[in-house]
């Protein structure tokens, strides 16, 4: 007999369950794991031996946002209507329609971090799906087939948003998921953009994520409260602003953060753009930034070289890198993917919600032009003293790694700083050589040495 | 007061070499044997055989590249092969320019500086394809000797074509052709342009700053070089013991001659 069949007929198992796991037991204990976490940050002794100084405290904060996320996921099935999105998705009206949003790339990225993708992209791999796809695809789809996941529990999508504007494995990726789950699957079309948006390919979209609204609307059993919605997108415009601060306080030396911080502090502003909570964490970041810069705390010791990253992280390798590079003075203080989810903050317009998510969805780095990226790189490359630029060719993401020989070349040829193509994968560790990895960092380094 | 002022060591993946500098930068002695499986046992008989020969005391910075560079515990620091390779050839040859060195698990192309320091590298991707393990594994399966290889493939005009870049498929291939009875020479011939199609798209990818230099043991291979040459129309120059460049470039930054 399970749980529901002993409860009373008015008593909903679903309800019952998220709210004394999630609102009563789950949240009180992570807040406690919080409070353990910000002693044991607060009671830590100095480390001489490490090159890294101690973490930045309010990441006590950003485990208890996330971890939240991902336990009231465990419980939102039947209580809160569930949309699996890609991380470019409009996710703005599904928010103000109260759904609770899964991003599968995140996730597959939670995996890498704890070391588990590989084995839940085997599962993946056994049931036929080539070692060619990308590694994120492979993980999600490992773990819907396996039900293994580090999450505990994903809960089942009502509906799946699916936007091209990231690259086109999403689109195929989600058909599988539509038809595994057998829900509703709304796709985005986002035109590749060569230069600015045209006013028709804004119309496209525009009416595209009208379209998604309907749906939405239709699944949730209710019209889309544009009182809420705005109040959302102000939330999405002030979150992106201030993650967007948070990265240029990196352009401060000694830098107070490391672009591997980074990979890990954008959970989020990519889960969670659009909800308060995110607005008043990266409130509580900058403070202590700010406050790292006043007293000029780097984040490594030593810092004697500025480093930038190109592409994803390799998720399985950021404590060993970031490690390694600060004992040899060299600190990655920015990064072109972190800064995906802040440059576009001055697109977003709370006041024209449509027309301005058109145009930000439009322009994500990796739906402009190989050409745009490079300029990007250079411009960060001034604005943040960079000595050195790695780019990572990441088997998994075409579309980020389309073209990084040619910027690389430019950056070398056109500003003299040194650039190195690492060949790896942001989940796969198949995929990344440590013996020749590690030879070409060193070199790398060599090489900015030599320069100064 | 011994006249050696360092002692660079490049424990590659196929040779071992050890070469001793004075203040001057000359070598004063050198030693190249074929790796061990204990290179670290290897390298500390190497250094003690040297320092017994030279009368170097143990005060004698050593400098340790090559792949089992962290390997060797008596070495005072190591560094790796671009930046060993690019200052021993700048040394022997006087010049800065693109140097190509394909030694037996990896290749490299270095630009070298006005000062002798890299300015850029790219090296192979994670295969073997393009190094000289290539042409060892392939040739093996024709039983002709390394030192043969390059004389061999240039002793006929005619080429079969290998169209695998892939070492394993690449022996696949062979098998086939010697079953259809192609000439073992003319197999040689385009198993040396395979691999020097790989080399010369680095070569490329980085960009030509004449000359053209060539390092490593593969350097020692006539055909190799002469390919090299056809396929870029630049002439391709040597040092004088491409295979030591390493292990003289360690030795030279540990002297800072």
């Amino acid at each position: 007999m399970t749980t529901a069949d002993a409860l009373p007929h008015y008593v909903d198992s679903n309800r019952l369950e998220h709210f004394v796991n999630y609102e009563v037991v789950g949240k009180t204990a992570i807040r406690v794991q919080r409070w353990r976490d910000q002693w044991k940050i607060a009671r830590r002794q100095p480390r001489p031996n490490s090159p890294l100084n101690p973490p930045l405290r309010c990441v006590a904060h950003m485990k208890e946002i996330m971890s939240r996320h991902y336990l009231e996921g465990r419980y939102a099935s039947g209580v809160r209507k569930v949309a699996w999105v890609t991380s470019g998705a409009p996710t703005e009206p599904l928010q103000a329609l109260g759904y609770f949003l899964v991003y599968p790339e995140n996730h597959a990225a939670l995996c890498g971090v704890r070391r588990k993708a590989q084995s839940i992209a085997e599962e993946a791999e056994h049931a036929g799906w080539s070692r060619d796809i990308c590694s994120y695809a492979r993980t999600d789809i490992g773990s819907m087939i396996s039900g293994q996941t580090p999450a505990g529990r994903l809960p089942r999508p009502d509906m799946l948003v699916c936007c091209t504007n990231i690259c086109q494995t999403v689109l195929h990726w989600y058909r599988v998921l539509a038809d595994y789950f057998g829900c509703p699957l709304v796709l985005i079309d986002t035109p590749f953009l060569y230069q600015e948006a045209h006013d028709h390919e804004l119309a496209y979209v525009k009416r595209q994520i009208e379209d998604m609204i309907c749906v939405a609307e239709e699944i949730a059993g209710k019209p889309l409260d544009h009182k809420r919605f705005e109040e959302v997108m102000t939330n999405a415009k002030r979150g992106a602003e201030l993650w967007l601060d948070v990265l240029n306080r990196s352009q401060h030396r000694p830098a107070p953060m490391t672009a591997f911080d980074g990979f890990i502090h954008m959970g989020p502003i990519v889960d969670m753009r659009g909800e308060a909570v995110t607005v008043a964490y990266y409130e509580r970041m900058i403070a202590e930034l700010d406050e790292r810069i006043e007293r000029g705390i780097g984040a490594i010791k030593d810092e004697r070289y500025r480093v930038l990253w190109d592409n994803l992280p390799i998720w399985f390798k950021i404590g060993e890198f970031s490690t390694w590079l600060a004992e040899r003075g060299v600190n990655v203080i920015a990064s072109t993917y972190t800064y995906a989810w802040g440059e576009l903050a001055p697109m977003i317009d709370p006041d024209h919600p449509l027309d301005s998510m058109a145009r930000v969805y439009l322009h994500p780095v990796l739906n402009r032009s190989a050409g745009h990226k490079l300029d990007a790189m250079k411009r960060m490359v001034d604005e943040f003293e960079i000595d050195g630029v790695i780019l990572h060719s990441d088997r998994s993401c075409k579309p980020y790694s389309l073209g990084q020989i040619d910027q690389r070349d430019r950056l070398v040829k056109t500003l003299g700083v040194p650039a190195l193509l690492l060949e790896a994968d942001h989940n796969d560790p198949r995929d990344y050589s440590d013996e020749q990895g590690s030879t070409r960092l060193e070199a790398f380094v060599e090489m900015i040495e030599a320069r100064a | 007061m011994s006249a050696v002022a360092a002692i660079g060591i490049d424990a590659g993946s196929t040779t071992c070499k050890l070469v001793a500098v004075d203040r001057g930068g000359a070598i004063v002695g050198s030693r190249l044997e074929q790796t061990e499986p204990r290179v670290e046992v290897q390298v500390r008989r190497m250094l003690e055989a040297t320092r017994a020969e030279l009368g170097v005391d143990g005060e004698v910075p050593a400098i340790a590249t090559g792949y089992g560079r962290k390997l060797i515990k008596d070495a005072t620091r190591n560094l790796t092969e671009i930046t060993c390779h690019a200052r021993g050839v700048f040394r022997d040859l006087g010049r800065a320019g693109t140097l190509v060195d394909i030694g037996g698990q990896d290749s490299k192309v270095i630009q070298i500086g006005d000062d002798g320091r890299p300015v850029d590298f790219m090296m192979n991707d994670k295969c073997a394809a393009g190094t000289g393990r290539f042409l060892e594994y392939t040739a093996a399966r024709l039983g002709v000797p390394v030192e043969e290889l390059g004389g061999r493939a240039l002793s006929t005009n005619q080429e079969e074509a290998i169209s695998s870049t892939c070492t394993v498929f690449a022996e696949s291939e062979i098998i086939s052709l010697i079953a259809r009875g192609a000439d073992p020479d003319a197999i040689l011939r385009g198993l040396h342009r395979s691999l020097v199609g790989r080399v010369v798209s680095m070569v490329r990818n980085v960009g030509i700053v004449a000359p053209l230099m060539l390092s490593g043991g593969v350097a020692r291979n006539e055909a190799v070089r002469r390919m090299i040459a056809d396929a870029t129309s630049e002439d391709v120059i040597l040092p004088r013991d491409p295979q030591l460049m390493g292990a003289y470039g360690a030795a030279l930054l540990g002297g800072t001659a």
